[in-house]
């Protein structure tokens, strides 16, 4: 094709508003992470920030949280969601409708609505207390408060999961299962040497989307715990709001916005890693 | 045979049944919650059937917080916002998937590696730009409309090649010049008050450079076939004509799906909105009900009434339009 300004118009005002608003944000929040941004007007200072991030107990201490809720809920939440995607995949099913309709409304739903509906529910004299005869004071409790973000988190993201790992059963080829069905295979074995194997991909795309969200976990833990008690549920994002937006310390919260970033590249490229085998 | 099924579904909607009623049970309580008096969700057992205080409840919303016109800036915010990201997206999305040019594949790299970037890397300088140097800001939009207009004159007048290297590399350098020397003279040029906290548009634009839209729009377009456009090119059609007559018409089931993904994300949007809007008549619906949840002496059931108003259209929106949703959700993960 000869050369022509015209695929460059079509792209010109999305690249403006990209470049203005997402290529440069990217390289200034690594420049002012080199800033001191605690004086007036901000100086250069190459190890204020990066140094006192090393040392900072509670930045620590957010990284433990986020990334115990990483560790725990995430493989429960995919664990589950490939479950109900095989269970709402299955021929056998009756009220399809129902039930699809039961697990995957949660997408629609908005962090601020049902954090608020979790924190009452969760309330001491709230209905989950009620329904079971516990009388925890879950919010308050370092481990309840916990139990909770994962809870809420697990309830809102196992049907999301499940209806992309949903999609990726329904491009596996039905006659695999119908020769393995000739072939005597129990459905057990008919999911872990078939279904799993195929899933792979879709998996570890939903693994990578759940690291990075959950390295982003902010509005959960605000609303239902505001990070407590003490630090208790105090996640990389809680820290960075508040070192950013209530200290406004704008080079530090961008230290710790650098920090969550390259752990987020360090798990985009495990899954690169595992990708590249793969194919 | 039939008989082992039997089993095998038996066993199937015994798991998925109580399940599916747990996952249920915290929107219908929700629900049930915001029609009843305070006292009645915090007693045991817990009301599991409606009552008559909603209204009530709604009342007490209103006094605590303007809800009604917080619900509608979500609505303005929700709708403009789609609306242009919908037409920037497919215009570049297009681009990505039917022309050839310099620059294509670090271009589009470059927009699809956001998608695996964390927010937070861009929030403090996008807060900078819109809550510190609006006025900046303005100066940039500005340049980007006079600039995108004279760009859009150069390719309508077509010169020759030779002379037309020479306008663009005049315009390029023009536009650089703008930025660095223009923007800053017109920056001190502006003795008003300028202020782009507390409004809509500070909630919009900087969610306009979306690249999931991009990379979805992308692959609708390529699914086309290109004979279709070639047809049309070889009529002697321009390129605009042909994407707006030919093209967006083949894709807009396609649009739909990004339109409710997107109107959903930004109806439901959170940290950014509570970033740049603190007046309380500006504020959008889930800012205004996040502001409620960590005071005391609020009521609860006004807070639920305003998570069941602003749930409750998507739901059955949901229940009738779940393939849309579903086409959205699946955008990223399974296709390419």
């Amino acid at each position: 094709m000869k050369r022509s300004a015209t695929p460059y118009l079509f792209l010109l005002p999305y690249l403006a508003i990209f470049a203005l608003f997402w290529a440069w944000p990217i390289l200034e929040s690594l420049l002012l992470s080199f800033q001191n941004t605690r004086v007036s007007p901000p100086v250069w200072n190459l190890s204020v920030n990066w140094g006192r991030i090393l040392g900072d107990a509670a930045f620590w201490d957010a990284l433990r949280n986020t990334v115990l809720i990483l560790v725990i809920q995430v493989p429960l939440m995919l664990a589950l969601a490939t479950a109900l995607a095989v269970a709402l995949n299955s021929q056998l099913l009756r009220a399809r409708g129902f039930f699809r309709f039961a697990f995957f409304a949660p997408v629609v739903v908005g962090a601020v609505a049902y954090s608020a509906v979790f924190r009452l529910l969760f309330n001491q004299n709230g209905a989950v207390n009620a329904a079971t005869g516990l009388d925890l004071n879950w919010i308050f409790d370092p481990v309840g408060a916990m139990a909770v973000i994962i809870i809420t988190l697990t309830w809102r993201w196992t049907g999301y999961n499940a209806i992309i790992i949903l999609a990726g059963l329904q491009s596996i080829p039905k006659d695999l299962y119908e020769a393995a069905e000739i072939d005597g295979a129990s459905p057990w074995q008919q999911f872990w040497r078939i279904t799993v194997p195929s899933l792979r991909p879709v998996l570890l795309f939903c693994l990578v989307l759940s690291i990075i969200g959950t390295l982003q976990l902010f509005t959960e833990p605000w609303l239902i715990t505001n990070g407590g008690p003490g630090t208790a549920t105090t996640t990389l994002g809680v820290y960075l709001y508040r070192q950013g937006f209530q200290n406004i310390n704008f080079g530090y919260a961008s230290t710790i916005a650098y920090a969550i970033t390259l752990l987020a590249l360090v798990f985009s490229i495990i899954q690169l890693r595992l990708f590249g085998r793969e194919s | 045979m039939k008989r082992r099924l039997w089993w095998r579904s038996f066993w199937l909607h015994l798991f998925l049944t109580p399940l599916a009623l747990l996952w249920l049970a915290p929107l219908w309580l929700m629900f049930v919650f915001s029609t009843h008096p305070e006292t009645a969700i915090f007693s045991t057992p817990t009301p599991i059937l409606p009552s008559n205080q909603f209204a009530a409840n709604l009342q007490s919303l209103q006094s605590d917080t303007n809800f009604l016109r917080t619900l509608f800036n979500s609505v303005m915010v929700a709708s403009i916002y789609t609306v242009l990201s919908i037409f920037l997206t497919s215009l570049a999305g297009y681009a990505f998937a039917r022309f050839e040019f310099w620059g294509k594949g670090l271009l589009f790299s470059l927009v699809i590696a956001t998608l695996t970037i964390p927010y937070f890397a861009v929030v403090i300088p996008q807060f900078i730009l819109v809550a510190r140097e609006a006025k900046t800001l303005l100066a940039i939009l500005i340049g980007m409309a006079v600039f995108g207009g004279i760009a859009a004159l150069l390719a309508w007048l077509r010169f020759s090649p030779a002379l037309g290297r020479v306008l663009w590399v005049g315009y390029a350098l023009a536009a650089l010049a703008y930025l660095f020397l223009g923007v800053p003279a017109l920056r001190e040029a502006m003795t008003f008050d300028f202020r782009l906290t507390n409004t809509w548009w500070a909630v919009i634009l900087p969610s306009l450079a979306n690249s999931l839209g991009v990379f979805f729009m992308r692959q609708n377009f390529l699914s086309l076939p290109a004979s279709l456009l070639e047809a049309a090119r070889i009529d002697g059609a321009g390129e605009f004509r042909i994407f707006f007559r030919i093209a967006v018409p083949l894709v807009l089931p396609a649009m739909a799906a990004l339109a409710i993904i997107l109107f959903l994300a930004s109806w439901n949007d959170y940290l950014w909105p509570l970033l740049v809007l603190s007046d309380r008549e500006m504020q959008t619906a889930p800012v205004a009900l996040g502001s409620l949840i960590g005071l005391t002496r609020v009521s609860w059931g006004g807070i639920m009434v305003g998570a069941v108003m602003t749930t409750l259209p998507f739901l059955v929106l949901f229940l009738f339009l779940q393939r849309y949703f579903i086409a959205g959700i699946t955008a990223g993960g399974v296709k390419d």
